[in-house]
């Protein structure tokens, strides 16, 4: 059975399950944040809703909108403020002690090995890289978790990604995402999860495997999973937490087979306006291409490593005098260890702004909507038409490295030619 | 809109989209400060088409796309919208997998058809929910939309997700 087939067969307590099967099952944890669960909670009152099923397994976190841009914003907050008093949810995060969702959730150890998380936001895949099944699900099956504890699930056929080979100096997680999505396209792992094996994990930290787990939605993928090996056991021992290996037979038949050599791989770039539409870095600088803004953080690139990385570029280097740059820690555990390991005085001392966690200019929320017109450099995970703001503005997606070096030049730059 | 009398039929003129309409495209994130479907309405496709949610010949009508319609962002907020817009059925050549299971989940009624590329601005289509028939009457053309597995069509036949929960909790109690 593959890692998807492994995971499902046993939450429903069953030998063997087949892609193609639909299960009925138990959530562990069902999360969901300012936008979606405000329709949640309408929903469940809607049917009849007085208790929820379980609280200890509801997360809730504001992080779209906060700290809250606008009224409507606040009010929607405080809806799920006054539920989770409602209701004795205790993993309610309020500003000050939040991260964005899917940087704080693993970082708590609210989620772990061998769980099945839904969660109302399509990023929840990023948990598949602790050997979770986790996929982004909507409000309203969110709401029926509420109501009776359990969500309706197809069992997946996987693609196996097999990684080999080492990491060339400033090549990281993003780029391989970036890649395999360009590779397989926007729709290309649609309904199906991507499990990743090789010789290469050995390399790819939890932070770089959670950016890669978090992108499996971009080429439409229902999970990202990563067996559990020493890397992820070392993760969970720091959390105090057990778990079992998990890993695949060798005669495990698979959907489809991509094999990508990390060694040949080059810092990717993705164009507008979709995720899939990649180059590599040293052809997107001869393009020459005008930057106005650069965002390093998100769900996807806000964690420590990858502050860690654009502090490397951006040591002793100023912004561009035309750039805004925006530095958006993932959780209030990464600014404190930003700020410890002197990071927040690289970016201040580069001219940086340096955020409080919030998911903001990813998606056009706040704190960095583009004109129209404008471009910008971000390590998010959408390049969509108006994604961040204005729907004649463009976003590039990129690593942090990328995104840091970018920021120094001004234009779209590879940070091994700074 | 229904074709009266028939319970799962129904019949309206066609919009046509392109491949990968993504979510941020049907309801763009700076109109997420607020779940109310009248509202949310309002903006419905509007960086796709900007305006279509306050047209007036909308009511009724069906959303005709190509590949991997929906894609991106898990918001309900984009079915949600496209319902309370009044849109009676979006047909496409295929489906992201969270709009897919958000538009079963809250009834608004999809159809996966190979052939929706054969439509065009303006023609008037019919759909039969119940057979998966599919017809251009402008065009004169009839063609088979891929069948719900049995699962799914006893969430759809319930109304959504919720309401057959509500049922199967009742039935246990």
């Amino acid at each position: 059975m593959t890692l998807a087939q492994k995971i499902l067969a046993r939450k429903a307590g069953k030998s063997r399950v087949e892609p193609g099967e639909f299960l009925l099952l138990d959530v562990d944890v069902a999360l969901a944040n300012d936008i979606t669960a405000p329709l949640a909670i309408q929903k469940f009152k809607e049917y009849g809703g007085e208790k929820v099923h379980d609280p200890d397994r509801i997360v809730l976190v504001p992080d779209h909108f906060v700290p809250n841009k606008d009224i409507e914003s606040a009010m929607q907050v405080k809806l799920l403020r006054e539920f989770a008093e409602e209701q004795g949810i205790k993993h309610f995060y309020e500003v000050g002690r939040m991260g964005i969702e899917h940087v704080l959730l693993p970082e708590e150890g609210l989620v772990k090995s061998g769980d099945l998380v839904v969660g109302a936001d399509s990023h929840t895949c990023t948990y598949g890289a602790l050997g979770a099944f986790a996929t982004g699900v909507g409000s309203t099956d969110i709401a029926g978790v509420y109501l009776t504890g359990r969500v309706w699930l197809r069992v997946p056929e996987s693609i196996k990604v097999q990684l080999v080979g080492s990491f060339k100096d400033f090549v990281t997680a993003k780029d391989v995402i970036l890649k395999l999505i360009s590779i397989l396209g926007v729709d290309g792992a649609n309904y199906r999860a991507l499990e990743f094996f090789g010789p290469a994990l050995r390399e790819i930290s939890m932070d770089g495997r959670f950016t890669i787990s978090n992108m499996a939605i971009e080429a439409g993928g229902k999970a990202g999973l990563f067996p559990v090996d020493e890397v992820t056991m070392a993760y969970e021992k720091e959390r105090n937490i057990e778990v079992e290996t998990l890993s695949v037979d060798e005669d495990t038949v698979y959907w489809k087979e991509v094999h990508l050599d990390l060694s040949q791989l080059e810092p990717q770039v993705a164009y507008p306006f979709l995720p899939s539409n990649t180059k590599d870095v040293t052809e997107a600088e001869r393009e020459g291409i005008k930057v106005d803004q650069v965002v390093i953080g998100s769900c996807t690139n806000g964690r420590i490593e990858d502050l860690r990385l654009a502090a490397q570029v951006l040591k002793g280097r100023k912004v561009a005098p035309h750039v805004r740059c925006i530095v958006i820690p993932g959780s209030q555990n990464v600014v404190k260890r930003a700020l410890k390991e002197g990071l927040v005085d690289i970016f201040l001392e580069s001219e940086c702004v340096f955020s409080t966690p919030t998911c903001g200019p990813c998606l056009g929320g706040h704190m960095g909507v583009l004109a129209e017109g404008e471009v910008a450099v971000s390590t998010t995970n959408r390049n969509f038409v108006g994604r961040m703001g204005h729907p004649k503005s463009k976003v590039f997606l990129a690593s942090p490295a990328v995104a840091a070096a970018s920021a120094v030049r001004g234009y779209i730059a590879d940070p091994r030619r700074l | 809109m229904k074709v009266e009398g028939e319970k799962m039929k129904i019949r309206g003129k066609v919009f046509v989209f392109g491949n990968n309409v993504n979510t941020d495209e049907i309801i763009p994130a700076r109109y997420l400060n607020t779940a109310d479907p009248t509202e949310l309405a309002r903006y419905c496709m509007e960086d796709a088409r900007p305006g279509f949610g306050r047209g007036t010949d909308i009511k009724g009508s069906i959303i005709v796309a190509g590949e991997n319609f929906g894609c991106g962002s898990s918001r309900e907020h984009a079915p949600v919208a496209i319902k309370a817009a009044g849109i009676s059925c979006v047909m496409a050549r295929s489906f992201a997998r969270i709009f897919f299971r958000n538009a079963i989940n809250i009834g608004l009624p999809i159809v996966e058809l190979t052939e929706a590329d054969t439509f065009e601005e303006g023609d008037i289509a019919e759909v039969d929910l119940e057979t998966g028939k599919v017809r251009n009457i402008t065009k004169s053309t009839e063609y088979n939309a891929k069948p719900y597995p049995a699962f799914l069509r006893k969430i759809v036949e319930a109304g959504g997700w919720l309401e057959y929960c509500v049922k199967s909790l009742q039935s246990l109690s």
